[in-house]
Formats: C-alpha cells, structure tokens, sequence
C-alpha cells in the first residue's frame, strides 16, 4: 500500500524528487525541489496524508555528516504529513540554499501551518511567501536574529549582560500592545463599537501565561487573536547544547504535567539511533510510569475544567487523588512532577521493594472516586448546559488543525497511537479507547474520565506482570551503563568512563518518535551528528496545535464559553511554548 | 420604646452585625475547607478564629489606592453604597420581640427598595473603575438584577396576601400557626433564587466570576474600599438569611429556647446553606441566567401568586 503510493507519486513527480534518505525511523523521507513542494504536498494530502503533522527548519549549516543521499542545503524544510487511513507516515525534505530562504506557504492547503511557518520564520529566519500575517510567534517582536540558527548564541553569557532600564520596558510593553488594523479587525460595525478584550496573559482561566486579546460586540466573541510565547523557554536550542543524557530533565517540563511521559519518546527516539533494544521489565516499568502520569494529568484537567466551570470543590478532591499518584512517583522515583526517570536504555533504577502494595492499594482506591466525580461533574446539569455543543469540530477539521489524543478522540475518531502504533510493548496489554460523539467540551472531559479508568486498567496489569529481569539495556551506549562488569574488563570500563564523562555519542541519523501523551500525540524528532549533543531536538507538541484552533472554535460566542473551551483543550503552556 | 432602649438596640444589632460578618469569613473559610477534604485557616489563634483579626490588620493597613484612569468620587462612593444601603435594611428586621430598630408599616417594601438601591454600588463601581473587566461585571450586574429584581418582590407578595401586612412583625406573628414555608413554597424557593443572585453568590456570581471576568466589577478596588465589598456580601448574605427565616420559617417562633437564639440558628441555618451552595454548584452562563429568571422564575411567581390570592379570596369569602 505504502509502496505504491509513493511509487505512483514517485512516478508523477519524478522530475521534483532529488533523493531518497534512509533514516533510523524507517519513515519514508524524500528530498523534494522548492518549486514543486506545494503540488507535492497537495497530491499527498489527497492521497490520504490528512494531516500536517509537523514543520519545521533544520539548520544544516555545521553539520558534518550529511546522509550521502541529500543534496546541498544551508537550511532544510521539513515537512511530517500523517495518514490515519494509511497508518503511515511520509517527510518531506526541502533544500534551502542561502542566509535568506524562501519558501511557498502551504496555509492555504492546511490551517494549521499558519503557526507551524510563523515559527520557522522565528525560529530560523525562512520566509514564506502567501502565509497571511508572518510574524514571530514564540519571541518577543522586538527580538533580534532567529534563535534557533547555528550562529545565534544560546547562552546569555555569550552576550553583554542584559538590561532593562525604563525606555526599553516601555518600549517592549508598547510592542505587546493590540493593533486590530495589524490583524485585519475593524474596531466597529455598523451598529456597534468593539472591544478589544486582553485575557491574559495573567488570568485566572488562562492555564499558564497564555493571551487572548478577543474582539468583542458585549460579552459575544467576533474574533480572536491567540498570543503565544510567554512561556518559551528554547527548549529545543537547549537540546543542541545538552549532552544526550542530560538533556532527559528537560523534556520533564515540556508538557509538566506529564512528567516521565515526556521523557518516553525522547529517549525511545535516542534508543532508535543507538540501535538500543530494552529488556522486557524497562517496558512494562515505563508504562506503569507512563500510565500514572496520564492518570495524574487526567486528574488536574478534570478538576481545573470544574473549576473554569465555576465549579469549586472537585478541583481539592482531585488534587488530593493526584498526591496518591506522587506518593507513588515519589517511592519509586524519588521526584514527584518532574522525576526525569528514564534513561536512554532503561530507567534510572529499579522499582523498589514494596512499590506494588503502593500501586496496588492506588487501583482499590481510585475508581469508586471516579464514581464520585462522575456524579459531581458530568451528570451535573449546569455543566452539562455549559458545555454541550460548545466549542463542538467534527474529525475532518479536527485532522485540518493537527488536533491529536482526546481531543481527537472526543469527536468519534478511533485513533489512539498505543493501539494503531502500539510502541514501547502496548500491544501486550488489554485496554479500550474510549469516544466521544460530538466533538465538543463536554466530550472532551468524557473522553479523559474514561481514559482514567483505562489508565488504571493498564497499571493493575502492569501489577499482576511485571517481568524479572535487568532495569537498563546491555548495550555500551545505555547511560549511565550497567556497571557490573567495568572492574572486569577494560573496553567496558572505558566504554563506562566515557559514557559517563562525556555522555554518550549516538551515531549519526535521524529518527522521530511519537507517542500518545497526555494531551495529544508528542514526538521527539532527533539528528545526530555522531557527536555527544543532538545536532538538532524538534519536539512536536499536541497543544501548539490545539491552541491555534480557538479562534475557529470560539467565533459567535461568549466569553462564559470561550473559558469552558479553554478548560477543555487541556493545554498546558509549557507544552505550546517549549 | 425609651431612648436609652431604642440606642442600645440600634448600636447593639450593628455590632452584632459587623462581627458577625466579619466571623463569617471565617466561618465559610471553615466550612469551605470542611467540604473540600482541608483545613482552611487553623493557625492564627484557636480554631484560627483570629484570622479574622489578622485580615483585618492586614486589609487596613493596605495602601489607599485609586487607579488613575478611574472616576475617583464614583469609585470611592460605590463600596460604600451596598454596606449602607444592607445596614439600612436591617433597621426593619425584627430579631425578637422587643430587639429590633424599626417597625415600619411597610417594612417589607423597604427592604426590597434598599435592595434595589443596593445594586447600584456594583454598577457605579463597574462604571468608574474605567476598566474593560470591571465594565463588563458592572453590565452583568445591572442585567441581572433587573431581571431578579423583578420577581424577587412577587415572590413575598404570596407571604403578605397570607399575613395581610407588610410589617415584618405581623408577618411573623402570623406564622403562630404555620410556618409560610409550606403554603409558600414555591415564594420561598424563588426568594432563595433571587437572594443567591442579589447578593452575588456562586452560583449566581456572574457579575463577579473569578474564572470569566478575573473579579468583574470590583477588579481595580483594593485595600478596605474592596474590604468594604467584601463585608457587604457577607452582610447581604445575612440579610438574605434573616429575611428568609422571618417570612417563611418563623422568625423568633419556636418552642423552648429565647426567641432571640430561635432567629440566630434560623438564619444561620441558611448562611451555611449560602456556603453548601458555594462549594457544590458550578456557574451556569450568563444568557441562561437571564432565560431562566425571565422564562421560569417569573411565571413561577406570577401563578404562585394567582393561586393563593385564589385561596386567600375563596377562605375570606
């Protein structure tokens, strides 16, 4: 099937495709001209690659080991398209010479590339042409340079020190004000005039340091403008300096609610390149881990959705049921949010002794609550008033915007990577994916409380089979490595020394892993220079996406609904902004 | 009633007034804390019963701050309205025989005029806060208590076609009997409605709503001047509870102890009702607030009304 869709394509645009690049992940990668990018695109997307699943700019400029396949480029395009219908995934690649490069804007084939070429832009200075308003996204606009190429500093060391006297504070606050002409707005129709309403990026609904200035005819919503980046932290930039090991706590706080979730596909996406295999108990531990950590974001989201409901004592249960979740984290991994508990072929320990009274106790203990909740939340009329039909998308524009995880799931679409791509051992574990029918908020919180209780299903198997055997791979690349043998032999002991010094160095490639986080799907798209950093860390994040639709899914209504919409997408800002 | 008595009784209500509202933020701390798996506050003092103290310390010695884009008479005024025009209402209610400031022939019709002057504390302040959150809880206040303004006076007409008085104190002797709650049930669930929304109370606290509207129209107020918003919910939320444990349960009537501890359990009783209903219901949207008060409440009242006024004319004639 695969095959001869790319081999039709393959024929069709045969004068466009440069090359053909094998890497580690096995997804098909084509090195395709600028010129014919957009027909390209288009062809595969009515192929049944739906959804634009990523994009982003790799700056090739000091990379030493090129795969021998792709042609000259000082910046590549990367495009990740997606096929639910296929199961398949394809890449494309578009060669970029110069310091100024230009590209076609696919905004109008995909919605959500809006945001997704805003970044490139910002992040590394790629121009597209068409896009609608390409500004910065993440930086502040009055920044200067794009951040994520090679030849822009990653330190405030590497700079004069910073400073902030008040010209320069006004200046920049000034910078952040609304101008709805930049945006298209008018400022009133013919009856009336509008209001441009800043929410946030402090406020009590927000979740984070997140903006929305909305255009307002009263309390109804004309339009809105989303306003990211307040929580941007250069986390992929971060990446590029970090050893491979001890880049693992960063992930932690991409999405931090996650915790060892977020640590899953990176270092799966670094056991890909190192050709690492994991013993069977690393996998079934990981995805007790995993499965915890989805219970106790779950478990947050349905508390803080009461609460933006108006809602105020589910929040205090559910924080409280979310501590019995840490008690566990903390027995077994010593930190509690973010314990940064996996290693690149194994976890950081073993469990410890007693750790299955602890889960055991944690599984009695958590359903008949969830019964409880059930009641208090779901069934409770106003809420039920608030949220049906709001904020409601059907799976196709779901798909259009990038939407992944329980959103997607919420309108009906059966698409839950643990079951279609079954990674790290899930195929081995009995569980359903719970739907929704409708699309809309009060589905979305549907979806998740079921997912709890699916959650809990995981981990009491997890109990009942959790295999004997080693905590980390028999492989020379697991950091830190297993240590028995290093007073025993010499290239084990140096083999130690250095993954411990230096950290290890992963071989050169590329590889991507996805997995079904809490929010969505999050992925790690990984390039090794065979050195001991990433040459280059692209996380793919589930709520950048999500957060790009509100405007579409709050236009014509209230401000009561947009805070239940919000409440809904379950998005943390860390996770947007990274 | 001699001068002396009249003095003691007006100064001793208004003191037992504002304790009482000052405890109460204590007391739904408390209570609060107790519905929601926690402690609350339990470290000044005992029972941390001084943390009222301490807010209080703490909210007078706050700088008096007005914004600058603000309209300064209004903003300064508006706080003041709703504790004034609540105190005022209570002159009317009688706490005992004996213990009570006023008996006005139409103290029912007072109260309920106090009440309406009272809303126009959060809409002035919306209106001079000058600010777009503060405006728009201030639209939300006017809206809303226009709409349960309306009914929230028919609702009490049931209960004075039955006492045939306005006067608070005739109304409760007439409930010797009977308690109205029973031949006025629907007056007293619609009187309930329209109470939690009057005095802006989860989850009727729209004009408010911490989660939409950050803290709408009393967004820009800080120091006593929000101390004193502060103190005037919690004094309506009294009034409301008084009012409710006079025209339907019987004010100070009941059998055994003082009257006077029968109207402070009667009306306490429904200031933690107030808090039940805080730590239990989420916030229902504005544009069904206004459905609901229009399309179900009114017509509630309006045939609760027709059906006694029904009763009271077949029994009289």
């Amino acid at each position: 099937m695969q095959a001869e869709a790319l081999q039709e394509l393959g024929q069709r645009f045969s004068h466009a495709i440069l090359a053909r690049q094998p890497t580690a992940d096995d997804i098909p990668t084509l090195w395709v001209r600028p010129t014919a990018l957009v027909d390209m695109l288009q062809a595969l997307k009515a192929e049944g690659y739906a959804m634009l699943y990523d994009l982003t700019v790799i700056d090739e400029r000091e990379r030493a080991r090129r795969p021998a396949a792709a042609p000259e480029s000082d910046f590549t395009a990367v495009y990740h398209l997606l096929s639910f219908e296929r199961n398949d995934d394809i890449r494309l690649k578009v060669p970029l010479p110069g310091a100024a490069p230009v590209l076609p804007s696919v905004t109008s084939l995909w919605a959500n590339a809006n945001w997704y070429e805003r970044e490139a832009w910002d992040m590394f200075g790629v121009d597209f042409e068409g896009h609608p308003g390409l500004r910065r996204i993440l930086m502040p606009p009055t920044w200067e340079g794009h951040p994520l190429r090679k030849d822009h500093y990653a330190r405030a060391t590497e700079v004069e020190p910073y400073r902030l006297p008040e010209e320069k504070e006004a200046a920049e606050q000034e910078a952040l004000r609304f101008d709805p002409a930049a945006w298209g707005m008018e400022r009133q129709s013919a009856d009336a005039d509008f209001i441009f309403l800043n929410l946030g990026p402090n406020h009590p609904s927000t979740h984070g340091v997140f903006r929305i200035v909305l255009q307002l005819d009263g309390e109804r919503i004309v339009d809105a403008v989303p306003d990211i980046g307040y929580h941007h932290r250069g986390a992929e930039k971060m990446g590029e300096r970090q050893t491979w090991h001890t880049y693992i706590p960063y992930t932690d706080r991409i999405d931090y609610l996650g915790g060892v979730m977020n640590n899953l596909p990176y270092v799966m996406a670094v056991e890909k390149l190192a050709g690492i295999v994991v013993p069977e108990r690393v996998r079934v531990i990981r995805i007790m881990l995993c499965e915890l950590f989805r219970i106790a974001s779950h478990l947050v989201f349905y508390g803080t959705f009461a609460q933006d409901l108006g809602a105020l004592s589910p929040v205090f249960y559910m924080f409280t049921d979310r501590e019995r979740v840490f008690d566990i984290v903390e027995a077994i991994c010593g930190g509690r949010m973010h314990p940064s508990w996996f290693r690149i072929g194994g976890v950081a320990q073993d469990l410890p002794q007693g750790w299955d009274r602890l889960v055991r106790d944690f599984v009695a203990y958590l359903p008949p609550r969830l019964d409880e909740y059930q009641r208090l939340v779901l069934d409770n009329a106003i809420v039920k008033d608030r949220t049906r039909d709001i904020g409601a998308y059907g799976p196709a524009e779901a798909i259009e915007w990038g939407v992944t995880g329980p959103n997607l799931r919420a309108t009906g679409y059966d698409w839950d990577f643990r079951k279609r791509r079954p990674y790290g051992g899930y195929d081995q574990f009995d569980f359903e994916i719970p739907l929704g029918s409708h699309g809309d908020c009060y589905d979305r919180c549907l979806v998740r409380a079921e997912e709890l209780r699916q959650s809990l299903r995981i981990v009491r198997q997890c109990l009942e089979n959790m295999p004997e055997g080693p905590y980390k791979a028999d492989h020379p690349l697991t950091t830190p490595p297993r240590k028995e043998k290093t007073l025993q032999d010499i290239e084990t002991l140096i083999a130690h020394f250095i993954g411990v010094s230096w950290g290890p160095a992963i071989p050169a490639g590329e590889a991507f892993v996805g997995v079904e986080a809490t929010k969505g799907s999050n992925g790690y798209y990984l390039i090794s220079d065979g050195g001991t950093q990433p040459y280059r860390v692209r996380i793919r994040t589930p709520s950048f996406p999500h957060l790009q639709m509100i405007p579409f899914l709050c236009r014509g209504l209230f401000i009561a609904d947009l805070i239940a919409i919000l409440g809904s997408i379950d998005f943390v800002m860390a996770d947007v902004d990274r | 009633m001699s001068a002396g008595a009249a003095l003691a009784n007006v100064f001793g209500i208004l003191a037992v007034l504002l304790t009482w509202a000052a405890l109460l933020i204590w007391v739904e701390r408390r209570l609060l804390a107790l519905w929601q798996d926690r402690y609350g506050p339990n470290r000044v003092g005992p029972f941390g019963l001084l943390q009222v103290v301490a807010d209080m310390i703490k909210i007078l010695t706050k700088a008096d701050w007005v914004p600058p884009f603000a309209d300064r008479l209004v903003f300064i005024l508006a706080p003041a309205v709703i504790v004034v025009t609540v105190l005022f209402s209570f002159a009317v209610i009688p706490v005992a025989p004996g213990i009570g400031i006023a008996d006005l022939d139409i103290g029912l019709l007072f109260v309920l005029a106090m009440a309406a002057l009272g809303a126009y504390s959060a809409m002035l302040a919306g209106w001079a806060s000058n600010s777009k959150y503060a405006l728009l809880g201030g639209l939300r206040t006017a809206a809303q208590t226009v709409s349960y303004e309306v009914f929230m006076g028919l609702s009490l007409m049931g209960v004075v076609m039955l006492a045939g008085s306005f006067d608070l104190r005739e109304i409760v002797e007439a409930q010797r009997g009977m308690w109205f709650v029973l031949p006025q049930f629907i007056g007293f669930l619609t009187f309930l409605a329209a109470g939690v929304a009057e005095s802006h109370r989860l989850p009727l606290d729209l004009p408010e709503g911490e989660t939409e509207l950050v803290a709408g129209y009393h967004t820009e107020y800080s120091g006593m001047k929000f101390g004193l918003f502060f103190v005037g919910e919690y004094l309506g939320i009294i009034l409301v509870s008084a009012l409710i444990a006079t025209l339907f349960f019987g004010g100070w009537l009941g059998p055994v102890l003082p009257p006077v501890l029968w109207f402070l359990v009667k009306t306490s009783v429904f200031i933690a009702l107030f808090v039940l209903l805080r730590a239990a219901l989420p916030r229902p949207r504005y544009d069904r607030l206004m459905a609901f008060a229009w399309k179900a409440m009114l017509p509630l009242t309006l045939l609760n009304l027709v059906v006694t006024g029904a009763v009271v004319l077949a029994r009289s004639g």
